[in-house]
């Protein structure tokens, strides 16, 4: 089943998301994808993995880590389907990340990764957007680069665990104004999930609503005040966005 | 106001401090029992590295070489997740496998708005009020990395007692005192931030949103304090409050709850 959290009308619903992504509202009454603000679909911490595929490691220069290398987000980057994301002014590159987004389902700590796949709920898509030209080597990356308002594009819905046969062989693919940008397979994953959750609970306990968005591959392009991104992970969702200017982004909140 | 939360029959509950020093719950009764605190923000906790001059001064030779190559130019800024917040009072778990922990005590901003994009003249007029952080780490000795793993542990973040209205505090020279087991180990000062509660504000506030309930740790200083298992840990700031926090092994905790 997809489930989703919607605003209609000023009201924020949960909802269950139909095949031709419709959505159905608990009192039975069904809304067109296109008349429902999406938002981000499930609420907790929001970690991050950076470099966990070993081609967009070679892509940046890098060796793949000998240890997952995770950063984390706050709520406030997050934004949901069909949403804008802000590109900076005089920057000279931002890319998008398309990623599949593990979704905790109970309390885990020093779970072994034998047992780590009881601990996971379902899974989500987002778009882990970096403004590269921000990149410091402190706490890299930071948050200026990866946690700015609106650049966590995150759904449109999150799925079941059952309903994704095996999360180890799906294709990720990145679409700009309809050309594939990025194609990859989370066969390449450096750290799978039950190594990342191993890792986490490790030395930390997750809550159910935590998320791991488990890194992307490589693909990586600029992207501009215009363009149409499309992210897309096999079987669990397709996410659209849209880059919008910093002066277009502050005329929308002042409407 | 001076404001809390306890826990009450396993509900979260305000608290206000009255001027004769009781505390009263938010149905207007008087609290009759020792209140078990919790942290008293329900936000994101954000935390600003390498804040503090006594830090940055020991690092500025290091900040030339690799990695890091240059000073840093921004806030170094990390978040401290929902599962390190505890309140007054509450164990810090002292992590099993591992050899040192320190503490870090620190001035707490806490949000009172919707904060974005804000001058630094009018920084200031989007705090709630002011409170004791401890921002408990495993030592510091790389910032290259975001430092999940050494500040990410269950119960690294005592936050309290309370949060104090910010019209009372003057946060510009606060000093912060951290006692382990009543000795006096650290002195620090808000003085000495590299970048002052309001800077940071308006920085932060540049490209993301704060909101209400959120805290920013102001910064810590070059750290001094080791905490063991068995030590009691106080950060003290005049004004504000005495934040005291037990250390006790993890798998003891853990023991505890199963019984």
């Amino acid at each position: 089943m997809k489930h989703a959290r919607i605003r209609y009308q000023g009201d924020i619903h949960n909802v269950t998301v139909n095949d031709d992504h419709s959505v159905t509202l608990p009192t039975g009454e069904v809304l067109a994808e296109q008349q429902v603000e999406w938002l981000p679909p499930v609420h907790g911490t929001v970690f991050a993995l950076a470099i966990n595929y070993a081609d967009h490691a070679a892509e940046l220069s890098f060796k793949a880590p000998t240890e997952p290398l995770a950063f984390l987000k706050s709520p406030s980057t997050l934004t949901g389907h069909n949403a804008v994301s802000v590109r900076p002014d005089n920057v000279d590159y931002m890319h998008y990340e398309c990623e599949l987004v593990v979704i905790i389902g109970k309390t885990a700590k020093n779970v072994k990764r034998e047992q780590a796949m009881d601990y996971v709920a379902g899974y989500t898509v987002c778009n882990d957007y970096a403004v590269r030209d921000f990149l410091e080597n402190y706490y890299r990356p930071n948050l200026r680069v990866k946690n700015r308002d609106t650049l966590t594009p995150i759904g449109p819905y999150w799925v079941d665990k059952e309903d994704v046969a095996d999360p180890h062989n799906l294709t990720l693919r990145t679409w700009v104004n309809g050309e594939l940008r990025q194609e990859g397979n989370t066969r390449d994953l450096v750290f799978d999930i039950p190594a990342l959750i191993e890792y986490l609970s490790g030395f930390m306990t997750l809550s159910p609503g935590d998320m791991i968005a488990t890194g992307t591959p490589e693909g990586l392009s600029d992207v501009k005040p215009g363009d149409e991104v499309v992210v897309e992970v096999e079987g669990v969702g397709r996410l659209v966005n849209r880059i919008v200017s910093e002066a277009e982004y502050e005329a929308s909140l002042t409407q | 106001m001076t404001r809390g939360r306890i826990l009450v029959d396993s509900l979260a509950r305000a608290v206000t401090l009255q001027a004769d020093g009781k505390l009263q719950l938010d149905n207007g009764n008087p609290l009759l029992d020792e209140p078990r605190w919790l942290a008293p923000v329900s936000g994101t906790v954000y935390g600003v590295a390498l804040n503090h001059r006594s830090l940055v001064e020991a690092l500025s030779a290091a900040f030339e070489d690799a990695p890091y190559k240059t000073a840093p130019k921004t806030p170094v800024l990390f978040i401290k997740t929902g599962n390190t917040q505890i309140g007054h009072g509450t164990a810090i778990p002292f992590p099993a496998g591992v050899e040192r922990i320190q503490a870090g005590g620190a001035l707490g901003v806490v949000i009172g708005k919707r904060t974005r994009k804000v001058a630094l003249a009018e920084a200031l007029d989007y705090v709630e009020g002011y409170t004791v952080v401890n921002e408990v780490s495993l030592p510091e000795d790389s910032f290259y990395r975001p430092a999940v793993k050494a500040k990410c542990r269950d119960g690294f973040c005592p936050i309290g007692p309370w949060v104090v209205d910010a019209k009372q505090i003057a946060p510009a020279a606060l000093e912060i005192r951290t006692y382990v087991n009543d000795e006096l180990c650290e002195t620090s000062s808000t003085a000495d931030l590299v970048r002052g509660v309001a800077q940071l504000i308006a920085e932060l506030s540049q490209f993301m949103t704060l909101e209400a309930g959120d805290l920013i740790i102001a910064g810590t200083p070059l750290r001094s304090a080791d905490l063991k298992p068995g030590d009691v840990v106080a950060v003290e700031i005049d004004g504000i409050g005495r934040l005291e926090n037990p250390v006790v092994l993890e798998t003891v905790i853990a023991e505890e709850l199963a019984q």
